[in-house]
């Protein structure tokens, strides 16, 4: 926490939460926006540090729920403090780290190691926890414990939860901790040996798919599960998030449980609107992921339901792999892509540009969104109050993203020599610089 | 070496192609054949001239031909025809071959495709016959040795050598009208008016993709035929000229040429294919062709199981080519050899 306040003036702010979007001065003190005022308004403080943010977009520092930090146990593609490095260089002033890690985030102990000041993060770390014991699918984990711990979620995220009596445990656990569940939604059962999506692309390049049912049925079950649960104890309110959704049909299954009542959220990610399953090209290991690039309608679809706000957030899934682990054959291939330097400049690119969407909303998707899918109060958001977490950028600069460039320890990314708009000048997080260009 | 030339080569190709904007890897060294459809028909015309003029040679004047060369032979997927055709067609120019297999090499040891590529180039190969598994593998292969890799066949993408040496047997055999027999070389009339009909296991099949990627571009119509399961309806979508008959007796019908492919065992993971009723909907007899296409040619690029996708009066039958496929195969090898290894500037 920087001991000195901070005046930051001459900046558009942009922040969905108080629906403003207006050349506005910003003070920080103590780790929290201390005021939000009209230009000149704020008089002299004692004592600060002043930034100019004239011809800059000044928003609350962004949110990404999904990304991989790899520690404890894989500091060869990440480590927390590189993993974080990297969120601040992209604007992200709080990151959720999945707990596949070695071992799995599946106890209090690990949680708080990976929350202990030795790691150097340099963003606000938030970690999910394990649903089940080493994620094997069996045995519930204790969720109040983790969640005193710090865990704001509990997911197997990589292994889906595919037994019903499993999910429907901890669906209803998890209500009654008052953690949402995360499910990486894929009947594995139905895609053993695939590596792509689905369809012409796979079929030309003889690849096994996997198909948008493989999603869809495991959206379209966890959802049943709620309404049994809801039937059965008026009570109880289970969250249910589904991470990095990708296909139509998993998205209509998420909209018409909204209409119901129902509580889902979802989670899309910048390469599931920006590319399609013809990037894979000639095999190229930095177009596969899981779920994969799909087709074309699929894309469309992603970029409707951000438009029209049946999606929450925009989330990364950072998912860093050493050079080794990429440069093998297709089918063998690490699953996953960096993303943490390149979600705001392809959101600005694909969303903004090309789609006419409003400054205000896409700072929604990337930070008050998510902030609230788990429930991560003071963030998000510039209002009196909030943490004093803001990033700064000029929408009008277009920049070249370079891989080797790329704060992350691994530079497994399809976005390599891309331009993009958005160039970040400055991360703040509880106040104090994390990041300048 | 003959490698480092190789390999800098490339590197000013990358850069050249180089636009800023996102770009695909270009792995692709001079005289590799990873896809058919790297080849123009040019390339064809030429590697089909090259095959009959080596063929034609003398023995000992093609021994000379690319004589102390060396060429590494990597099967990760056993072979009988498409290795001892590639080694043959190998050492009858002349060429060192060392065959190199995943049962008796360090690959058991964990190594991987890049490291054995390395290796085998830091022993002086100077091109490797690739088949492997994985649908992709030989891409890798060439960016990872900058080396002209020959696609021997990967997994279930392409067999593109396999390809050209069924369209040499078409062309022996097919009865051309005299414009297209006459031509000097190959164009995208050549083939007009030919149906060829490819029954089977559409989906798993690296013949099936190489050919319906090839064919059509000479004119010729490719017809798809075989049950949901193996054949899924997009798989016309791999270009112009495809297209799905699901009854056997009607593609058969107008069928020039019936290429049979093998039903796949190893490659059916989970699926349930009743076979007793796919012989019945499917099996070439001597009954069907005498039926529906009795002037038709019949092409199998091996291995076959008698019984199940062509009765043994079908495959030793008058209108059965299998052999014929097999001699214009070792043609067309050498030709890809010598087009990989002249390319290559030859011995240091």
């Amino acid at each position: 926490m920087s001991a000195k306040p901070m005046v930051i003036h001459g900046g558009r702010v942009v922040d969905p939460a108080t629906g403003t979007d207006a050349l506005r001065d910003l003070l920080l003190r103590d780790g929290t926006v201390a005021a939000v005022e009209k230009p000149g308004q704020l008089g002299k403080v004692q004592g600060a540090t002043v930034v100019d943010a004239t011809g800059l977009v000044v928003a609350p520092g962004l949110v990404d729920i999904h990304v991989h930090l790899r520690e404890p146990g894989q500091s060869y593609k990440e480590t927390i403090a590189t993993g974080t490095a990297a969120a601040a260089a992209g604007g992200f002033t709080s990151v959720c780290c999945m707990p596949n890690t070695i071992p799995v985030n599946d106890t209090p102990e690990i949680t708080r190691w990976m929350l202990a000041p030795e790691r150097k993060a340099v963003v606000s770390v938030f970690p999910i926890g394990a649903a089940t014991v080493g994620s094997m699918g069996e045995k519930l984990t204790d969720y109040a414990a983790l969640r005193k711990a710090g865990v704001v979620g509990v997911s197997d995220d990589g292994k889906p939860i595919l037994g019903d009596d499993i999910m429907l445990q901890t669906l209803v656990a998890a209500a009654r901790a008052g953690l949402p569940v995360i499910q990486h939604a894929e009947d594995t059962r139905l895609t053993g040996g695939c590596s792509m999506n689905a369809g012409p692309v796979a079929f030309r390049l003889g690849l096994r798919g996997m198909t948008v049912e493989a999603e869809a049925r495991i959206v379209e079950r966890d959802i049943k599960l709620i309404r049994e649960i809801v039937a059965r104890d008026k009570h109880l309110r289970p969250h249910l998030h589904v991470a990095h959704l990708s296909t139509s049909r998993a998205l209509e299954a998420v909209k018409q449980a909204r209409k119901d009542g129902l509580h889902v959220t979802c989670e899309v990610a910048p390469h599931h609107f920006t590319l399609t399953d013809e990037a894979v090209g000639d095999y190229d290991t930095h177009h596969k992921m899981n779920p994969p690039l799909r087709a074309e309608v699929d894309r469309e679809a992603m970029i409707a339901g951000l438009l029209d706000g049946s999606i929450d957030a925009i989330a990364t899934d950072h998912a860093p792999h050493a050079a080794h682990e990429k440069q093998v054959e297709f089918e063998r291939a690490a699953n996953g892509i960096t993303g943490l330097e390149t979600a705001l400049g392809l959101t600005l690119r694909l969303l903004h540009r090309k789609h006419g969407m409003k400054l205000e909303r896409v700072i929604h998707l990337l930070a008050l969104g998510p902030a609230q899918v788990l429930n991560l109060h003071g963030r998000g958001a510039l209002a009196q109050g909030a943490a004093a977490d803001v990033v700064l950028f000029d929408p009008g600069a277009d920049w070249t993203f370079h891989a080797s460039e790329s704060r992350s320890r691994s530079k497994n990314t399809p976005f390599d020599g891309w331009s993009l708009p958005g160039r970040i000048a400055l991360t703040i997080r509880n106040g104090a610089i994390v990041y300048r260009r | 070496m003959a490698g480092k030339k190789t390999a800098s080569r490339v590197t000013r190709q990358a850069a050249a192609s180089y636009t800023g904007t996102p770009v695909s890897k270009q792995s692709n060294p001079a005289g590799s054949l990873l896809s058919v459809t790297h080849l123009s028909l040019d390339d064809v015309s030429g590697i089909l001239q090259a095959a009959t003029e080596l063929e034609a040679a003398s023995p000992k004047e093609r021994a000379t031909l690319l004589e102390g060369r060396k060429v590494a032979l990597l099967f990760y997927e056993s072979s009988t025809r498409t290795r001892t055709s590639f080694e043959l067609a190998a050492k009858s120019l002349g060429v060192v071959t060392t065959l190199v297999s995943d049962k008796s090499s360090s690959i058991e040891k964990g190594e991987s495709l890049k490291d054995t590529g390395i290796t085998l180039r830091a022993l002086g190969a100077e091109c490797i016959i690739l088949r492997h598994l994985s649908s992709g593998a030989p891409w890798l292969l060439a960016e990872s040795t900058g080396l002209p890799v020959l696609n021997a066949g990967d997994g279930m993408h392409e067999h593109p050598s396999q390809a050209l040496l069924d369209l040499r047997t078409m062309l022996a055999r097919l009865r051309l009208s005299p414009i297209a027999r006459s031509a000097a070389g190959i164009t995208k009339a050549t083939l007009r008016g030919v149906t060829v009909v490819i029954t089977g296991d559409i989906l798993h099949s690296r013949v099936a993709r190489s050919n319906a990627l090839l064919l059509p571009r000479l004119g010729a119509r490719v017809i798809f035929c075989g049950p949901p399961e193996l054949l899924p309806e997009h798989a016309t979508t791999l270009g112009p000229g495809v297209s799905i008959e699901r009854d056997f007796d009607k593609a058969l019908a107008q069928a020039d040429v019936a290429m049979m492919l093998r039903i796949q065992k190893e490659r059916l993971a989970g699926l349930q294919l009743d076979l007793a009723q796919y012989i019945d909907d499917y099996q070439l007899t001597a009954d069907r062709l005498a039926l529906y296409a009795p002037k038709a040619v019949v092409l199998h690029p091996g291995p076959i199981n008698r019984g199940l996708e062509i009765s043994s009066e079908a495959a030793d039958g008058p209108q059965s080519m299998i052999a014929e496929q097999v001699r214009h195969g070792v043609a067309i090898r050498m030709a890809l050899l010598v087009r990989a290894l002249q390319s290559n500037g030859g011995p240091a």
